[in-house]
């Protein structure tokens, strides 16, 4: 007897990745490129989130010839995003064999109520959070991974060092607390109860948590597994560095050795002009994608 | 008390540490060469077997690793572990470590949606072993001196070869020690070879 797209099998495959860095890629040949590099997996999509907010205009799940190129050029794990809510992008691309969707508020949402019902599908999905509550409604939906959301595109990584340090100041208060004061904690997180006592139970999220949106640095992987990340995504990061081999190796090593910092400071030497980045004062509310989910 | 690494560039080493921790040996978490010395034993876990590669390269991790093993320490792999120590990859032209006679099949039950929990049968461990394959491979063919403790649907999934152990699925995901406990009871019994201590001695 043997079961497919269990919470242990889907869960488990976020444990593999951990220590690793995740690369968004937009043809085969970037996501050569990654595996090359040591990437734990890449990201299938039609323009890095820098390239969404630059053009404007709807983003939705990739053109499936893009997905099905990347699929057939690597033997890593296969991500790809389909847009919050949108059940039908989410079972395209479960159909199409990927290995992982990203529900991601990169995309612009079909839906502004409602997340998927994850639990329902046997590809499993990793999804964006800035704090416990939205880490608990994604988890009970049927996450079986979460990330940081920090800000997309921007290479700044201020916002993502915002929401780790948010979530993991949470995730210690909760195994602090008192099992009487769970149930208030509960209402006023938007986290279920039974989530905050297995938080509680394990002194940690129950899935693997990565960070993301704003890498752009070897230096910025490395904050964020210090600051206690298990991986990191590096979405703009990467291909818009003027040297993105480099770059990615050089990102794979300093995330594995995060607290070897001769190794950092030698990874980091004549790497050349990051992604220029922006400023957050730039951005006006409407275009923070860390607001899209519910 | 024995001490058994795990191999920490990437991958699943937590569970690693907590099984062994959990078998009453001392664990230690391994990310460059001199920590090997004071080793009894080594995990390779989980992971991405082709991100692990490049980490163990670039960490100058490859032929220490090699060297532990031709010195008869015992080495368990687990899934992208198992691809670390197989002889022969299928569809590659170069192995990793190589020291364990086998060829192994990369992701050959299919893609993360055809990955399985299952119930297994394993030679000399009495109850059914709850096992999590994940993209997994599979041991394609074994040389004359292997012994295959697990088979499952026809494929080789667990094996062993004088002080290397390897299989296709994840122990460390399901919180059952008897696998590690197997492999602890490999490191105990093995015959230790004559060291230059021993001849100093004499």
């Amino acid at each position: 007897m043997s079961e497919k797209g269990t919470d242990r099998v889907k869960r488990g495959m976020a444990e593999m990745q951990k220590g690793g860095v995740i690369m968004d890629v937009v043809n085969a040949e970037q996501a050569k490129i990654a595996e090359a590099a040591g990437a734990t997996a890449v990201m299938a999509l039609e323009r890095v989130p820098s390239d969404i907010r630059k053009e404007g205009g709807v983003a939705r799940m990739a053109d499936p010839r893009i997905t099905e190129e990347v699929m057939n050029a690597v033997s890593i794990p296969v991500m790809a995003k389909a847009r919050i809510g949108h059940i039908t992008e989410a079972r395209v691309l479960e159909a199409m064999g990927v290995d992982y969707i990203d529900e991601s508020e990169v995309l612009t949402p079909a839906d502004e109520e409602f997340h998927l019902l994850k639990n329902d599908y046997t590809v499993p999905f990793v999804c964006g959070c800035r704090n416990i509550g939205e880490a608990a409604r994604r988890i009970g939906e049927g996450a079986s991974m979460l990330r940081t959301k920090g800000e997309p595109g921007t290479g700044n990584i201020v916002e993502a060092v915002r929401h780790l340090r948010q979530v993991n100041a949470e995730v210690r208060n909760i195994v602090a607390m008192g099992e009487d004061e769970l149930m208030t904690a509960a209402r006023d997180l938007g986290a279920s109860y039974e989530f905050l006592k297995e938080v509680k139970l394990l002194g940690r999220l129950p899935v693997v948590n990565f960070a993301a949106g704003g890498i752009a640095t070897p230096a910025d992987a490395a904050l964020m597994m210090e600051l206690g990340a298990d991986g990191v995504f590096v979405g703009s990061g990467i291909f818009k560095s003027d040297q993105p081999e480099r770059f990615a190796r050089a990102i794979v090593e300093a995330t594995a050795h995060y607290q070897d910092y001769a190794l950092i400071a030698k990874l980091s030497k004549d790497l050349g002009p990051a992604m220029k980045g922006l400023e957050m004062a730039t951005i006006g509310a409407a275009d923070r994608m860390q607001e899209r989910s519910w | 008390m024995m001490k058994i690494g795990v191999l920490a560039l990437q991958g699943a080493v937590r569970e690693h540490v907590q099984a062994i921790q959990a078998c009453g040996a001392e664990a230690v978490v391994v990310k460059n060469a001199g920590q090997l010395a004071e080793l009894d034993g080594l995990v390779l876990p989980g992971g991405e077997s082709t991100a692990m590669r490049r980490l163990i390269d670039r960490a100058e991790l490859l032929e220490p690793l090699k060297q532990f093993a031709q010195a008869e320490k015992p080495l368990f792999g687990t899934c992208a572990g198992l691809v670390l120590l197989a002889k022969a990859i299928e569809g590659q032209d170069a192995s990793h470590l190589g020291v364990m006679d086998i060829t192994v099949a990369r992701n050959s039950f299919g893609r993360q949606v055809d990955s399985f929990e299952a119930d297994l049968d394993i030679m000399g461990i009495e109850e059914p072993f709850p096992a999590v394959f994940i993209r997994a491979p599979h041991i394609v063919s074994a040389g004359e001196d292997v012994e295959v403790l697990c088979e499952y649907g026809g494929r080789i999934v667990l094996a062993r070869s004088g002080p290397f152990l390897g299989c296709s699925f994840h122990p460390e995901l399901t919180g059952d020690p008897r696998l590690m406990q197997l492999f602890l009871n490999m490191v105990e019994n093995r015959e230790l070879l004559p060291t230059e201590a021993h001849y100093s001695r004499i």
